[in-house]
């Protein structure tokens, strides 16, 4: 006779219970909503899947999702590219003041993404700001960088500043942990720096470069505190279908359209788990 | 008091969404009646007697001080007055309390434009059963119609909005140009001042979904029709037309400032003179005085300008309503505090304290139009103000979804204003994309 010992449940219990409150609850609800359509004139009546094949050939939708996969390809590589050369920079030990460096690297991540955008906004203002005042001096025309043609790069701009010294730190800390007698034994044989970075540091950062890569992929996705503060200085090139969150925020606030907005987040989220498994499978091929 | 459009600003949204959207169980306000209901003076005043407690959502801040002197009144009852947020925010707040079941106020602040869809769901009361039909005649035709839906009243009014011209007298005395009372030659003073100062525009407009409807309003334009869930968009219109062909000129020209509104940029273009007109409505005044004050002592107001020459047809921009949400469970008291607001004791406290009013005993008090405005140089702004309310065109519709229609408002016209197709085509867009949610929300659409 077996008798089942319950001591584990007990210590996973309080995290278990607070687990399914705040993450299950929300996302079986969110299905459960998804099926139904509540209408201002006729009430609520359940559709099945309805909602899901609407959101497959809604073209705001489309639209939403194409500019963050556009987002994700071109502004998340130039972003780990550079935390990458900052890291290893940091790193060759070749720089003075290298905490400072860090720092100073890192900062931008301290501010909230909020304020960040509006720091931006009106440093890209072209009657304010610093563009303006260019325009003004050179009696130059730059392109609006608020416009509708250059706002996603806008965008892109900050979030690259905010965030190169957060994925800076993580590849910074990928870098510290590989065993110095590497780098020595290296040097013996005679390798240059670039061949310690080729043959060493590299290899050794696919682990974090995978994590700072998945980190991305989901921000990429959930896009909306820039496009969101942007709107308000900048109202015709923000469409209120400009990424899925924002889509899915009009949804419930502006259309009432709670079942559809569920709709869409749900879908979002497994494109994103898609997105993110599919990188970690390919990227860590080989290795684990 | 002011009617600001700007969306908030919103953090984590997703688990936002996901909150309201576990917020809104059984949703089923559009099938239950809230209508109906018959409540006396009697049981008005016996609920005065009782006493209680009572939540109002308003951002009017005149309500404030009409709030303390109702508790002296009565000092049984106790206000608990919240500023819920301004216009919009307000709505999305009022809807997820009503959704979700809890929270709801007792009375709520609902902007004109907003209030159809509201009524239409049922899910503010229907006041003719409270005594309200009795008030007919007390308020000014174009804001007593606003606060019907199907024949009934839904809330009583508390402010309008007719619109005026506000300018900056000067910047055209300095330029020599001559006050239009026309659109076309406010267009040409528009050409005239940005001739003579690159930096000044007659006015700024990136795209107002509000301003556009008053405008077409003013045209004569009936583009929305709305009987029960029949309902019509059509921006074919000739005075959507005509607003068109007009506005797009200005677009053209380049002779629109692109300042968004209520910004501080706004403001100050206000009071250094590089904004130099604002056609709105009449509670401009103390937001001008608290905005702007580098523009003290050099506005002054005058007529809408017209369509046609010699007209004398305006439009309402703003304004709002009191009404009473159907889930709030002293309806009686809460009409009580409605009535005092509107029309007994509140009224003329409110515009003392700077409201303008939907009365017509307060707009005819003397008083009223004989102050005079330092800001506006001592001119008697009032009378121009109550001129225009007198003069509002009739027969102007709201959608039951304004406040939608108006969220997508830029994503359509706003498009116009960037030089990207033209105001004729962006307006077709908003038609199309409102005929679309509405056919999609259950409407019969035309």
């Amino acid at each position: 006779m077996t008798r089942r010992s319950w001591t584990g449940w007990q210590f996973t219990g309080p995290f278990l219970a607070v687990f399914a409150l705040v993450y299950l609850a929300p996302i079986i609800y969110s299905a459960y909503l998804s099926v139904f359509r509540t209408q201002l004139v006729g009430g609520t009546s359940f559709v099945g899947l309805e909602n899901y094949t609407k959101a497959f050939s809604d073209p705001q939708f489309w639209e939403a999702l194409t500019r963050v996969s556009l987002f994700l390809l071109i502004q998340v590589p130039i972003m780990l590219g550079l935390a990458l050369l900052v890291a290893l920079a940091i790193d060759s030990g070749r720089l003075y003041g290298t905490g400072f460096f860090r720092i100073s690297i890192f900062l931008p991540y301290a501010v909230p993404s909020v304020v960040a955008t509006l720091m931006a906004g009106f440093l890209y203002g072209v009657r304010f700001g610093l563009v303006g005042s260019i325009n003004e001096t050179f009696g130059l025309n730059i392109a609006d960088p608020l416009g509708p043609d250059w706002i996603l790069t806008t965008i892109g701009n900050v979030v690259t500043w905010q965030y190169i010294g957060y994925n800076m730190l993580i590849l910074y800390s990928g870098l510290k942990v590989i065993d110095t007698s590497l780098y020595e034994a290296a040097a013996i044989d005679g390798a240059g720096e670039w061949r310690i970075i080729r043959a060493i540091k590299l290899p050794a950062l696919r682990g974090p470069l995978v994590v700072a890569g998945i980190f991305s992929i989901v921000g990429s996705f959930q896009l909306f505190n820039e496009p969101q503060v942007l709107d308000s200085l900048a109202p015709n090139s923000i469409t209120t279908y400009f990424t899925p969150n924002i889509y899915a925020y009009q949804l419930s606030f502006a259309g009432q359209q709670v079942n559809y907005s569920a709709t869409i987040a749900l879908i979002m989220g497994v494109a994103t788990m898609i997105v993110a498994y599919a990188f970690q499978r390919r990227s860590m091929k080989g290795t684990l | 008091m002011k009617i600001t459009r700007r969306r908030a600003i919103m953090g984590a949204a997703m688990s936002i969404t996901l909150l309201a959207a576990g917020c809104s169980g059984s949703d089923d306000a559009a099938t239950t009646g809230g209508g109906g209901e018959t409540v006396s003076e009697a049981d008005v005043a016996k609920a005065l007697e009782a006493g209680g407690n009572l939540t109002v959502w308003a951002w009017d801040t005149t309500i404030t001080k009409v709030a303390a002197d109702f508790q002296t009144k009565y000092p049984k009852v106790k206000i608990n007055l919240v500023n819920a947020g301004t216009g919009n925010d307000q709505y999305i707040a009022l809807q997820n309390a009503i959704s979700a079941g809890t929270g709801v106020p007792d009375v709520a602040q609902i902007e004109y434009y907003a209030l159809p869809q509201f009524s239409l769901a049922k899910t503010v009361a229907e006041l003719d059963g409270f005594g309200a039909t009795a008030l007919d005649g007390k308020f000014t035709p174009g804001t007593w119609n606003s606060v019907h839906a199907g024949g009934k009243i839904y809330g009583l009014p508390i402010d309008s909005g007719p619109m005026a011209l506000f300018y900056n007298k000067e910047v055209f005395d300095k330029h020599q140009i001559a006050v239009p009372t026309t659109w076309e030659e406010y267009a040409a003073a528009a050409e005239k001042l940005h001739k003579a100062d690159p930096k000044a525009y007659i006015t700024s407009d990136s795209g107002d979904a509000g301003f556009t409807t008053s405008l077409i309003w003013q045209a004569g334009g009936k583009p929305y029709t709305v009987d029960g869930t029949n309902i019509g968009v059509n921006f074919a219109d000739p005075g959507a037309q005509k607003f068109a062909a007009q506005w797009q000129k200005l677009i053209d020209g380049k002779l629109l400032s692109p300042v968004v509104g209520w910004t501080d940029e706004w403001y100050k273009g206000l009071g250094d003179g590089t904004i130099a007109t604002l056609v709105t409505g009449a509670w401009m005044p103390s937001n001008l005085e608290s905005g702007a004050k580098a523009g003290n002592g050099k506005w002054r107001v005058a007529p809408m300008p017209q369509w046609e020459a010699g007209g004398k047809s305006t439009a309402e921009n703003g304004g709002s309503s009191l009404a009473i949400p159907t889930a709030s469970t002293n309806k009686a008291l809460a009409y009580a505090f409605l009535k005092y607001t509107a029309v007994d004791e509140g009224a003329p406290t409110r515009v003392a304290a700077g409201a303008f009013p939907a009365t017509t005993a307060e707009l005819d008090a003397a008083e009223f139009k004989g102050k005079e405005f330092p800001y506006f140089g001592g001119q008697k702004v009032n009378e121009v103000l109550a001129e225009s309310a007198g003069q509002v065109v009739t027969g102007w519709n709201y959608l039951p979804f304004q406040v939608y229609a108006n969220s997508i408002f830029s994503d359509t016209v706003g498009k116009a204003y960037l030089g990207q197709g033209t105001l004729t085509d962006g307006l077709k867009a908003w038609q199309d994309a409102s005929v679309k949610y509405g056919t999609e929300q259950g409407f019969q659409v035309k």
